[in-house]
C-alpha cells in the first residue's frame, strides 16, 4: 500500500438489461491531479463516478478509491470523499451556513462555516435559504459541502451544468482555487472546454468505452488532423485550388473557408499561390490546428459509426458541429 | 455518542426547516386546533333559542268531584304559563309543540320528528296527584346533546312547584314529594362530544401530519437524490428516520397540549390526563412516520405516492371514529375501521382519556405497537439510501 493511487480503475463494467452503461473502463487518477472524464451524454460518465463514489455496485472489473472499496466499504470513504452529485439539492428552508454546520456535525468535525463560504466564493448568501439561491449559488453550496470533512478527493459530477457562464466561470475559479491548494479531484463534463481549461488529463467516454486519454495536447497529437491552412472565399476558389493542386481540399458553406491540411509547410504557398492565380476573390487567411472540440466530435462521431472508423484526416463540417453540441446539450 | 449527536444534528435541521414552513406548521398545529374549535362550537349548541320538547300527556283527568286535568296544566306549567293563564315573562327555556297523540308510540314518534327530547305523563296523573300517590314523569333526552340539562332541570322545577303546591294546599306540612322525575336515556355513558372529539382529534393529528410529510419528503428526497447525498455523509439512514420520529413525537405532544386545553378551558370537556397517554404519543407518529415513508418508498413518483398517500389517509381519518363515534356507523364500516391503525390509537385514546377502561386501552397499546413494529422494519427494509 505504499505508493498507492488516488484512484485505480480497471475493466469496470455496469450493464442495465441491454445497455451497456459502463463497458470495460480503465484509468487511474494521480495525487493532486485534476482528471476530467469527458463525454455527450449517456456516455457512462456519472455511472462511472457513481461507482467509484460507492452509490452503486459495480458489475464487475476492479475499482480503488483510496485503497478502499468504493461498494462495500462505502461508509469509510464517505469520511475521506467530497462529492457534489449532478444537480446538487438541498433542503428547501436552510441555508448555506446552516447546512456547514449540519455537514460538520454528521462528520464530527469543528469548521469555520464563513473559512469555507469564502473559499466557494459564497460568503455573501451565507444565510439564504437554499431555495431562493441562484443556480450558480446553489452549485457553490455544493462544493462548500463537499469540502466541510477536508477530503483528500473531490468528485465533481457535472458541476457547471446548466449555469450561465458567468456562474460556470465563477465556479471554475473556485475549482482551480482548490486545484492550487493540491487537491485531487476527478469531474465530469459534457463541456470541451469546461475540460480543457480544468484538467491536466481527460478521459474521452463514450458508449461506456474510454475512447480517447491523456493530456489535451496528447489527445489532439494522436487524433487530431495537425495544422490546416484556411483561406476565406467561395466555393468555386476551393474547386479551383482543388483542380490545380495535388492538395485535399474542403470547404465550409457556413463559414465560407476553404480548408487544407498541410502536410509539409510549403503546401500553404502552393495553395496560396493557386488561390491567387484564380483571380477571385479572397479573403482572410489562417492556419489552424485541430483543437480538443474538433477530436472529440471526430472520436464521439466516429465512435457512433456502426463501423467504428474515424476516417483520418477527415475535417468535420462547422455544421456538424453545431448540431452535435446540441444533441450533448 | 456520535449517534445521538447526527441524530440531533439531522433534527435540528429538520426542524428548524419545519418551523420555516408555513403550510406545514399550519397543518401540523394549527389546524387541529381549528377543528376543535369549530367541531366543539357546532355540537356544544350554546344556542340561544328556545327548547323544543315534546309532550305526551296520557292522564286521563278525573271527573268527580270536579272535572279537572293536572295533567294539561303540567304541560302548561313546562311550556311557560302560570296556572293563572299568564306567560313567565322572559324567555322561558322550554316550547312544547302539538301535544302528541297519547295512543301513538312516542319513541317512534320523536324517532319521526327527528327528535330526542320528549316528556311522557302517564294515564293516572290527575288521580294519583290529588290523592298524594307517588307518581312518575318520564323524560327523554340524548345526555351527549346540551338540550337535555335544559329541559331536566325546567321539568324537575315545575314538578318541585306542583309538589309545594300540593302540600301546602292540603297538609301545609313537609312530607316526601309525590312527583318525582326519572330520566331515561339512549347512552349510557355521561360523555359529552367534545370529550369524544379530543381523542378523534388527536388522533387525526398523530395521522395526518407525519403521514403527508413523510409520503412527500420521502418520494420527493428519491426524486431530487438528496438520499443519495445523504448517503455521502456519516447519517445512517436510521439515524435519518430517528429524527423524523422524534420530530413527529415533539408535535404531536404539542398538538395534543394545545388540543386538551382548548376543550377543556374552551368547551368543559372532562378527560382523564394519564400516563397511560404516553405510548400511544410515541406509537402513533412512529407508526404513521414509517407507513409514510413505505409509501414513499414503493412510488414511482411524487404523484404517484402524493395519489397512494391519500387513499390510505382519507378513508382512515373519517372511519377510525376521529370525527364520529363508530356506533353511530353501519356495520360493515365498523368492521373495515378494525382493519385500520389509526382506529386503535383513536380507542384507546378513548379509553384511557375518557372512560378510565385501562385493560380495553392496553389492548389498544399492544395492538398498535405490534402495527407500528410492522410498519416500521418493513420501512427500514425497503427504504435505500444507495442504488444497486
Amino acid at each position: 500500500m505504499a505508493s498507492m493511487l488516488p484512484i485505480e480503475v480497471s475493466n469496470l463494467k455496469k450493464y442495465y438489461g441491454e445497455i451497456k452503461a459502463v463497458d470495460g473502463i480503465s484509468f487511474t487518477v494521480n495525487e493532486g491531479e485534476v482528471f476530467g472524464l469527458l463525454g455527450p451524454n449517456g456516455a457512462g460518465k456519472t455511472t462511472t463516478i457513481e461507482i467509484l463514489e460507492g452509490l452503486r455496485e459495480r458489475d464487475s472489473g476492479d475499482a480503488k478509491v483510496l485503497g478502499f472499496d468504493p461498494w462495500k466499504n462505502g461508509y469509510d470513504l464517505h469520511k475521506r470523499i467530497g462529492v457534489i452529485p449532478q444537480e446538487f439539492t438541498f433542503f428547501e428552508k436552510t441555508t448555506p451556513r446552516e447546512a456547514i454546520v449540519y455537514y460538520a456535525a454528521l462528520f464530527g468535525v469543528k469548521v469555520d462555516p464563513d473559512e469555507i463560504l469564502k473559499e466557494v466564493l459564497l460568503l455573501d448568501s451565507a444565510k439564504n435559504r437554499f431555495e431562493n439561491l441562484s443556480g450558480g449559488q446553489k452549485q457553490k453550496m455544493g462544493l462548500a459541502l463537499s469540502l466541510v470533512s477536508q477530503p483528500e478527493l473531490l468528485f465533481l459530477d457535472e458541476p457547471t451544468t446548466g449555469l450561465d457562464p458567468t456562474a460556470r466561470r465563477a465556479i471554475w475559479e473556485v475549482i482551480q482555487g482548490l486545484k492550487a491548494k493540491g487537491r485531487t479531484i476527478i469531474l465530469t463534463t459534457h463541456y470541451l472546454d469546461e475540460a480543457q481549461h480544468l484538467s491536466d488529463r481527460v478521459a474521452i467516454v463514450n458508449q461506456g468505452h474510454i475512447v480517447a486519454m491523456g493530456t489535451s495536447d496528447e489527445i489532439i497529437e494522436q487524433y487530431g488532423s495537425g495544422e490546416r491552412l484556411e483561406i476565406h472565399g467561395d466555393e468555386k476558389l476551393a474547386e479551383y485550388i482543388k483542380n490545380n493542386t495535388d492538395l485535399i481540399v474542403d470547404y465550409d458553406k457556413t463559414s465560407h473557408f476553404v480548408s487544407i491540411p498541410l502536410v509539409k509547410k510549403i503546401d500553404a504557398l502552393a495553395a496560396l499561390a493557386a488561390a491567387e492565380q484564380s483571380g477571385m476573390d479572397w479573403g482572410e487567411i489562417r492556419t489552424r490546428r485541430d483543437s480538443l472540440e474538433d477530436v472529440f466530435i471526430k472520436l464521439v462521431r466516429g465512435a457512433v459509426d456502426e463501423s467504428g472508423n474515424i476516417a483520418a484526416g477527415e475535417n468535420p463540417q462547422t455544421q456538424d458541429k453545431q448540431s452535435n453540441k446540441g444533441r450533448k446539450k | 455518542m456520535s449517534t445521538a449527536k447526527r441524530t440531533l444534528a439531522d433534527l435540528r435541521v429538520f426542524g428548524k426547516g419545519y418551523i420555516r414552513n408555513g403550510a406545514a406548521l399550519f397543518f401540523g398545529i394549527i389546524f387541529p386546533v381549528i377543528l376543535i374549535a369549530l367541531f366543539g362550537a357546532i355540537f356544544a349548541g350554546g344556542g340561544s333559542g328556545q327548547v323544543t320538547v315534546y309532550v305526551q300527556n296520557k292522564d286521563a283527568g278525573i271527573q268527580f268531584p270536579v272535572q279537572m286535568n293536572v295533567g294539561n296544566e303540567f304541560v302548561q306549567a313546562i311550556n311557560g304559563t302560570l296556572p293563572n293563564g299568564t306567560r313567565v315573562s322572559g324567555t322561558w327555556p322550554l316550547k312544547v309543540p302539538t301535544l302528541v297523540d297519547p295512543s301513538a308510540n312516542f319513541t317512534k314518534y320523536l324517532a319521526d320528528h327527528s327528535a330526542s327530547d320528549g316528556i311522557i305523563i302517564p294515564a293516572d296523573f290527575s288521580a294519583n296527584f290529588l290523592s298524594g300517590k307517588p307518581e312518575n314523569i318520564t323524560v327523554y333526552g340524548n345526555p351527549t346533546s346540551s338540550t337535555n340539562g335544559i329541559i331536566l332541570g325546567t321539568v324537575e322545577g315545575v314538578a318541585t312547584s306542583f309538589n309545594l303546591n300540593y302540600f301546602q294546599q292540603k297538609y301545609n306540612d313537609t312530607t316526601p314529594a309525590i312527583i318525582s322525575i326519572s330520566t331515561a336515556t339512549v347512552n349510557t355513558q355521561q360523555t359529552k362530544y367534545i370529550d369524544f372529539l379530543i381523542p378523534g382529534l388527536i388522533g387525526f393529528s398523530i395521522l395526518v401530519s407525519p403521514m403527508f410529510a413523510m409520503v412527500n419528503i420521502t418520494s420527493e428526497y428519491k426524486k431530487t437524490k438528496l438520499f443519495k447525498q445523504l448517503s455521502l455523509t456519516p447519517l445512517h439512514k436510521m439515524e435519518w428516520l430517528a429524527s423524523k420520529v422524534i420530530w413527529y413525537i415533539l408535535l404531536s405532544i404539542i398538538s395534543f397540549m394545545l388540543l386538551v386545553a382548548v376543550g377543556v378551558f374552551g368547551f368543559g370537556a372532562h378527560i382523564t390526563l394519564t400516563l397511560w397517554l404516553i405510548p400511544f404519543l410515541i406509537l402513533g407518529p412512529m407508526l404513521f412516520c414509517s407507513l409514510g415513508m413505505l409509501v414513499g418508498t414503493i412510488s414511482k413518483s411524487v404523484e404517484s405516492a402524493s395519489v397512494l398517500g391519500n387513499i390510505i389517509t382519507f378513508p382512515m381519518m373519517f372511519l377510525s371514529g376521529t370525527f364520529f363515534p363508530l356506533s353511530t356507523m353501519p356495520q360493515y364500516l365498523q368492521n373495515v375501521a378494525h382493519a385500520l391503525p389509526l382506529f386503535y390509537i383513536v380507542e384507546g385514546l378513548n379509553n384511557v382519556m375518557v372512560y378510565g377502561n385501562y385493560s380495553a386501552g392496553l389492548l389498544d397499546i399492544a395492538i398498535t405497537a405490534v402495527i407500528t413494529v410492522i410498519f416500521f422494519v418493513a420501512a427500514a427494509k425497503l427504504f435505500k439510501w444507495r442504488e444497486d
